[in-house]
């Protein structure tokens, strides 16, 4: 069975979820909840971190687009940080990077909203 | 020729037991890493469609997967037993339009068709489908001239 999970945390107002392993149809819910209870939370300020992450469809790919303009409607935004240039690739086929900010690093995807706050 | 086989339900839990099978198949042909992960992404998005559309994610159907390579092409056929499917009526995705409308289907397609060289259709309904995918394989050896 794919082994996928993610772990969030908080940095003042912005909040990083962590993904590990393989996201795909089976594990995309997984995704979705932590949107969800942040959404719930009102933490609209959301940094993606894709650095442990070993695999993605569109499936997955997907779940980003789900929340998305909730989010950006409540001043907030879903920024990415960490991609393998794998994972980066399958972004940049679906025109991704013309939807969000990709960021090398988790610590820059961060400070990218402290700046413009 | 060799050619391999799978049979699995129409559960998103056996995605990963496909992109296995698909990756050891592919490993036996020799096939780089990178078309690789071409090859078992397409078989990911066509088998998730599948589950979705075709059996509507009930669980009981059957999905099976067969892999066959020469020494230029690596083939996957996916037949299933679900609803048919007409894919010329799945427009080619806008992603800007998508984002206003927050759809998301369609894209699993569009990946397959950038990802392999080839990807055909057969429908026969109340029969069966099948999605043919292809990928043509760079020989290291050519003969060629």
């Amino acid at each position: 069975m794919a082994e996928f999970n993610t772990s969030v945390k908080e940095q003042g107002a912005v909040s990083i979820i962590n993904l590990k392993g393989y996201l795909d149809a089976h594990t995309a819910p997984i995704l979705e909840n932590n949107f969800v209870d942040l959404i719930e939370k009102n933490r609209y300020q959301i940094v993606v971190d894709f650095k442990d992450l070993a695999y993605i469809s569109s499936a997955g790919l997907g779940v980003f687009m789900a929340y998305i303009e909730k989010i950006r409607d409540s001043n907030g935004d879903i920024k990415l940080s960490g991609m393998s240039d794998k994972v980066y690739n399958i972004f940049d086929l679906l025109g991704f990077p013309l939807l969000y900010e990709i960021f090398k690093s988790e610590s820059e995807a961060i400070k990218k909203f402290t700046e413009t706050k | 020729m060799k050619t391999k086989k799978l049979k699995v339900k129409s559960r998103t839990e056996n995605l990963s037991v496909i992109r296995d099978f698909v990756s050891k198949s592919a490993a036996e042909a020799g096939i780089s890493s990178d078309v690789m992960e071409n090859i078992i992404l397409a078989v990911d998005e066509a088998c998730t469609n599948i589950i979705k559309h075709a059996y509507g994610s009930v669980p009981d159907g059957e999905l099976i997967i067969k892999t066959k390579f020469t020494q230029a092409r690596f083939e996957i056929s996916i037949t299933d037993y679900g609803r048919s499917f007409a894919p010329e009526t799945i427009p080619e995705p806008d992603l800007q339009k998508y984002y206003r409308q927050r759809r998301v289907g369609g894209l699993g397609m569009y990946l397959m068709k950038t990802l392999m060289d080839d990807v055909k259709y057969v429908s026969i309904p109340g029969k069966y489908n099948e999605v043919l995918l292809s990928k043509n394989i760079k020989v290291a050896q050519s003969n060629a001239g």
